[in-house]
């Protein structure tokens, strides 16, 4: 409570600086920026680009660091004097040497995010190692047996939300099986110039205090013109009586994050190069906190090749949401003119925007937001009187299960009717004229790591109270809970279902989550796994990591506010 | 030769997976506060929040202003929580009530609470042991219910209740109501036994930001069977309309 004590001023302090709203969502244009360069990398070109470390030996330093997006001067939390924290690229096959010094006043940690490795190489304080005190250097040692696109974030309080997060690529010893001409990486984030701990305070405090969409009095009169008087009544009624509010699809939103491509704001806008013709690999990581990202890029499409690292067959489409810590590799190939990469956050309240281009300084059309979309009671899993049945399959519907905590004062609702179908591009995505990605597309090349079948199951529900901001497994924060063990060697499934009105993402460390259909049949590996408001998935682990490994939803303050188990391999 | 490189491909796409080795090295067991202060995450921590949901300047003969206000402060399931309302009017205070209270979770949406009560102004003091229920109503409807027992046999049933209806993002009208029961007559403290007075009001705020919103509105309040007797006899009107004006923050 002293830390939070302290920044209560502080926060009081921000509240009452005004600033440009415009400038606040769009950033400022340049001059503050510190890498005004990009994370371009032409194949063909040899050397290493600025910004970029190549392997198996790195060193990491990790300072504060002076930053400015939106005109407000801020600390930051930097690698190498730089946020995000420089590319790592690395070799399959390799073993990698990380030393990480930590010049902070405070502890700091690295975990190497879809990374299978020695569990006290996972980065996770409290669980893989003590964390890394002030004025100290650990030094992470590992092989590298994967490959792909991945991600590093600490692991630490709130550091990942001020600005210690960065790509990593791991190059295919055997050469990419989807060839490109050029690559470039596209890190998304949400800057904030608040305090984090002010955030999480003021969440817990009000908790939908970030939520500039509510409905208002013109909704209703809008949704009486469109639905009839007592249809927007009924539907009032229905959200009433629930006590939640079909609006709250960002916990923080753009009132407090400027969202940031490769470090940059909407208005310093990041540009990758290419040659006209050029396929081109963009590596796309999540790295923000809590924001879900809608992408595409407006005239050109986009072919899904590996998610989490992990190739998949290709599929194409026009958009994907990518959850928060997800990772997408797509490939273009665009013609000679400019491009908007465009990502908007879930909510619509702000947008992440770069810009693919032949020559630096061309710009394209930014397109505006999407409407902002409305939960129904068929995204939260709930029966009642106007439910479309005819969308529901029946035949696949399991029993739900609800644990017995989940009844008690800190769960606010249970989806009794979840949806199992996996071809739903979700909230805001559904029949927007644009093909959608969708897990139900995604296909592992090569297979499960296992071809066991699971031998026993584990059911597990995402809980949680909006209003009192408490997030939970099966209504138990971390505090409360035991921590879920795992036998070694066995191939187990794992059933989510989403009991909370909020997408999570969920992410297991240490060991792939294989996501199955409906049918119980393999389809695409993951280390983090998005899960809609109201639905059930399920995905199979083989427990082949011996250790204790973090488990949680990887929104942070979800996390924080005890979403979030130990799990234990013997 | 080139089905035998594809087929050691297919065998490595599916064999890419390798196991991790064990841990050389492991974290001692530790208890849960000490796990946490490692972890740098704490779901058990403990919040305040400070809360002037009124504070304002009555319409009315002689300079008179009021305010509510609350404070808590505790972890998820059980907080200490504090708040007073009452009217300061011609230089003095002419009524007031501070509670003390223990607030703990019960249901999802339900806490209960328990403490004591303290009011000041005309007539003598009087102190009250206090229990009820607060929480959010179906609708976001904020609901407190309060019973409190004194000495001499005296008891006394509060309620109120609030809720925000969004003209826009910001400017939002809040109905506000409260009731007042009695057990026994305190002619005193000018209150009569059953229901002694309501409260109802309109408040119109603009938010500035959240935390803080200058608000206009009308309040009216009525007094009951003898506490509208008492209230005339003291020269006070048991039925009074006044506009108001004030301020709401939080922080």
């Amino acid at each position: 409570m002293p830390r939070e004590s302290a920044r209560i001023g502080a926060g009081l302090m921000d509240s009452f600086k005004s600033f440009g709203r415009r400038r606040f969502v769009q950033g400022l244009a340049g001059g503050a920026l510190l890498l005004a360069h990009g994370r371009g990398r032409a194949l063909a070109a040899g050397g290493t680009p600025a910004g970029e470390l190549s392997g198996p030996d790195f060193h990491l330093t990790i300072d504060e660091l002076p930053v400015n997006y939106t005109g407000a001067a801020r600390r930051a939390v930097a690698v190498n004097g730089q946020v995000p924290a420089p590319l790592l690229r690395m070799r399959q096959g390799d073993t990698v040497t990380i030393r990480v010094t930590n010049n902070l006043r405070e502890h700091t940690s690295i975990h190497w995010h879809g990374f299978i490795l020695p569990a006290d190489m996972d980065g996770v304080p409290g669980l893989s190692f003590e964390g890394i005190a002030p004025g100290t250097t650990f030094t992470y040692r590992f092989k590298v047996n994967q490959s792909g696109t991945y991600w590093y974030h600490s692991h630490s309080r709130f550091q990942e939300q001020i600005g210690l997060y960065g790509p990593i690529v791991v190059e295919r010893r055997a050469g990419e099986r989807h060839a490109a001409d050029r690559e470039h990486t596209l890190l998304l984030s949400d800057w904030t110039d608040h305090d984090p701990e002010h955030i999480y305070a003021t969440l817990k405090r009000q908790s939908d205090y970030y939520n500039y969409g509510k409905r208002t009095v013109a909704d209703f009169l809008a949704d009486v013109r469109e639905k009839g008087f007592s249809a927007a009544v009924d539907d009032r009624q229905m959200w009433g009586a629930m006590r939640m509010n079909p609006t709250d699809l960002a916990d923080v939103t753009g009132y407090a994050y400027t969202y940031l491509l490769n470090g940059n704001t909407p208005a310093a806008n990041w540009t990758g190069v290419f040659k006209p013709g050029e396929r081109v690999r963009l590596r796309l990581i999540n790295g923000s906190s809590m924001s879900f990202f809608d992408v595409r890029i407006p005239g050109l499409e986009m072919t899904v090749v590996a998610t989490d690292g992990q190739d998949v067959e290709p599929v194409t489409v026009d958009e994907l949401r990518i959850g928060t810590a997800e990772v997408y590799d797509v490939i273009v190939t665009p013609g000679d003119a400019a491009y908007t990469l465009f990502a908007q956050s879930m909510d619509r309240s702000g947008y992440a925007r770069g810009t693919l281009a032949p020559r630096a300084g061309m710009t394209a059309e930014v397109p505006a937001p999407d409407a902002r979309a409305v939960l129904t009671m068929n995204d939260m899993g709930m029966h009642h009187a106007g439910m479309d049945h005819s969308q529901m399959d029946h035949g696949a519907m399991p029993a739900v299960k609800h644990a017995p905590a989940e009844s008690g004062p800190i769960v606010d609702m249970r989806a009794d009717m979840p949806s199992t179908s996996l071809d739903d591009p979700g909230v805001g995505l559904r029949d927007n004229g644009r093909r959608v990605l969708t897990y139900a597309d995604l296909k592992t090349i090569g297979g499960a790591i296992d071809q066991r079948h699971a031998a026993r199951e584990i059911e597990l529900h995402l809980t949680g109270h909006m209003e009192r901001y408490i997030w939970s497994f099966n209504g138990q924060k971390f505090s409360d809970a035991q921590p879920l063990r795992f036998t070694h060697n066995e191939r187990l499934r794992i059933v989510l279902v989403n009991d909370t009105m909020m997408t999570h993402p969920i992410h297991l460390h240490g060991m792939w989550s294989e996501l199955t259909d409906t049918h119980g049949e393999f389809l695409v590996r993951k280390h983090t796994v998005s899960v809609r408001p109201g639905q059930r998935l399920a995905y199979e682990v083989t427990a082949d990591a011996l250790g204790s490994w973090a488990y949680h939803c990887h929104l942070l303050y979800h996390m924080e506010a005890g979403m979030f188990r130990e799990v234990v391999v013997a | 030769m080139v089905v035998m490189l594809l087929l050691t491909r297919g065998a490595l796409a599916q064999s890419e997976h390798v196991p991790p080795d064990p841990p050389q090295t492991h974290v001692h067991a530790m208890p849960y506060g000490e796990m946490a202060e490692m972890m740098g995450m704490d779901d058990r921590a403990l919040f305040g929040k400070v809360m002037l949901d009124r504070l304002e300047w009555r319409d009315a003969d002689e300079s008179t202003y009021e305010w509510e206000a609350a404070a808590w402060y505790g972890g998820d399931f059980n907080k200490l929580w504090i708040e007073t309302e009452g009217e300061h009017a011609g230089g003095s205070v002419a009524d007031a009530r501070v509670e003390l209270l223990w607030d703990r979770i019960l249901t999802a949406w339900w806490s209960t609470r328990l403490g004591a009560r303290q009011d000041a102004g005309v007539g003598p003091n009087r102190g009250w042991l206090a229990f009820g229920v607060a929480g959010l109503a179906p609708g976001f409807i904020e609901v407190e219910a309060m019973a409190y027992l004194g000495d001499s046999g005296r008891s006394a049933l509060r309620l109120s209740a609030d809720y925000d209806l969004l003209i826009t993002q910001r400017l939002v009208l809040q109905p506000e109501g409260e009731l007042n029961f009695y057990g026994r007559d305190d002619p005193e403290r000018l209150i009569g036994a059953g229901l002694s007075d309501l409260e109802l009001g309109l408040r119109l705020r603009y938010e500035i930001r959240r935390e803080l919103a200058p608000y206009l509105g009308v309040s009216w309040s009525k007094r009951f069977g003898d506490s509208a007797d008492l209230a005339q006899a003291a020269g006070e009107d048991p039925d009074e309309v006044s506009w108001v004006a004030g301020i709401r923050a939080w922080f």
